[in-house]
């Protein structure tokens, strides 16, 4: 059903790419890992922002209807998800592919920083996917959809920051298991309440 | 006597009010006397939190019934928590200047308050954002619930992975320990007790206002 709308996919990773090329022109190569965390953090989440909050969009008034009798609101809420969940997975691999080969990678724990950089862009969508619903019911939707959504990521994102921070230093999943524990239940706590939440959201 | 818990939360705040700066506190070093913010800054959080969690209750309510009544009490509960918010950050921070000798710092529980009220301030626009009521309403309990929820996670979980100046936490003496005396709690519960009814009755208030307005 999203799969049709791919020139949105090449629109969001030429975003990406091109941001991140702007971001290498003013800064070349970054040394201190602080800045290179937080500059890769924000550059995601706004990407993220971009794709994902048309996601309710362009489903038009019939499409809806339709959609409606076929499925139940919990079955697509998930597919919702899930689909966001891919393609900001993608979107977060071609981000930091790139990332690495303009700006430089301080990271050395690899495998920490991969997991924690999956699970986080999961949880980002998830919220991500629910709020767009929310933005979709009302009039005025990109600004509300950012002061919507960055309070309520703020525990997902500093998780994550903390996870790239540790594994920038180097360390391995002994030290930093316990952050991805938590970004795994936060991940499940932001699924089940947009899975009860929304059937109310679909009838409003 | 409809009205005795109003007499009471008077009765309480001027107990607070005169109980907390004239009863004898315990010295402590660099806190002296800023240690009687206590039964200012910390029932405004309190209260505050226990105003949300009335407006997320009434939220789901209303998710289950449809009933408008609930709407306007979530709603309102949620404006006068605000209020409370932002008499909590006040205090917290004159507090802090003649503390720590600066009115913010960069701490996980400053952070952690600033951004309930802004989740609040949010759920404030998005209500303001619709005109449909039924619409708005069941939309603005949704967003509620899960910002709650999201809010405790935040609040009870992060807190516990970092070091805080807060006192409470990381090494600093906290209040509920060895250095609140029996004095202290004396008028630290009526104090809290007075500060949640005023509120409540705040809030009442604001409903009935409320209600007036729709007619």
């Amino acid at each position: 059903m999203e799969y049709r709308q791919r020139y949105a996919l090449n629109g969001i990773l030429l975003y990406v790419v091109s941001t991140i090329f702007v971001a290498y022109l003013i800064f070349n190569v970054l040394e201190d890992t602080k800045t290179w965390n937080a500059l890769f953090w924000i550059i995601l989440l706004f990407s993220a922002t971009n794709a994902t909050s048309k996601s309710f969009q362009h489903e038009s008034d019939n499409r809806f209807l339709y959609i409606y009798t076929l499925a139940s609101p919990q079955a697509i809420i998930i597919a919702k998800a899930i689909y966001n969940m891919l393609l900001i997975v993608l979107v977060g691999i071609v981000h930091y592919t790139f990332f690495s080969l303009l700006i430089g990678n301080p990271i050395d724990g690899t495998g920490l920083f991969i997991s924690g950089l999956l699970l986080g862009s999961m949880g980002i969508a998830t919220v991500l996917t629910f709020v767009a619903a929310i933005a979709s019911k009302t009039n005025n939707n990109t600004t509300l959809m950012a002061v919507l959504s960055f309070p309520i990521m703020l525990p997902l994102l500093l998780t994550v920051i903390k996870v790239s921070t540790l594994a920038s230093v180097g360390f391995g999943f002994e030290e930093g298991g316990i952050y991805l524990l938590v970004l795994g239940l936060i991940n499940i706590v932001i699924l089940t309440l947009s899975y009860i939440l929304f059937p109310y959201l679909w009838r409003a | 006597m409809k009205n005795w818990w109003k007499i009471l939360a008077f009765i309480l705040l001027l107990f607070t009010v005169i109980g907390g700066f004239l009863i004898e506190v315990p010295k402590q070093v660099i806190l002296y006397e800023t240690i009687r913010n206590l039964y200012f800054h910390v029932p405004m959080w309190f209260t505050m939190i226990f105003l949300f969690l009335i407006s997320v209750i009434y939220s789901i309510k209303h998710l289950s019934s449809s009933n408008m009544h609930h709407d306007i009490v979530a709603k309102q509960m949620v404006n006068t928590g605000i209020i409370f918010g932002i008499l909590g950050l006040i205090t917290g921070s004159i507090w802090a200047k003649y503390t720590w000798g600066t009115y913010w710092t960069n701490d996980v529980k400053l952070n952690g308050s600033a951004i309930t009220m802004l989740v609040y301030f949010a759920y404030l626009i998005l209500r303001n954002s619709m005109d449909e009521e039924q619409k708005r309403a069941r939309i603005a309990a949704v967003y509620n619930i899960f910002a709650f929820v999201m809010l405790v996670v935040f609040i009870g979980i992060l807190p516990r992975m970092y070091d805080s100046l807060h006192p409470g936490n990381g090494g600093n003496p906290g209040f509920n320990s060895y250095d609140t005396d029996k004095n202290m709690l004396m008028v630290f519960y009526p104090a809290v007790l007075g500060w949640i009814l005023l509120s409540l009755w705040i809030a009442n208030i604001n409903i009935r206002i409320n209600k007036l307005k729709e007619k």
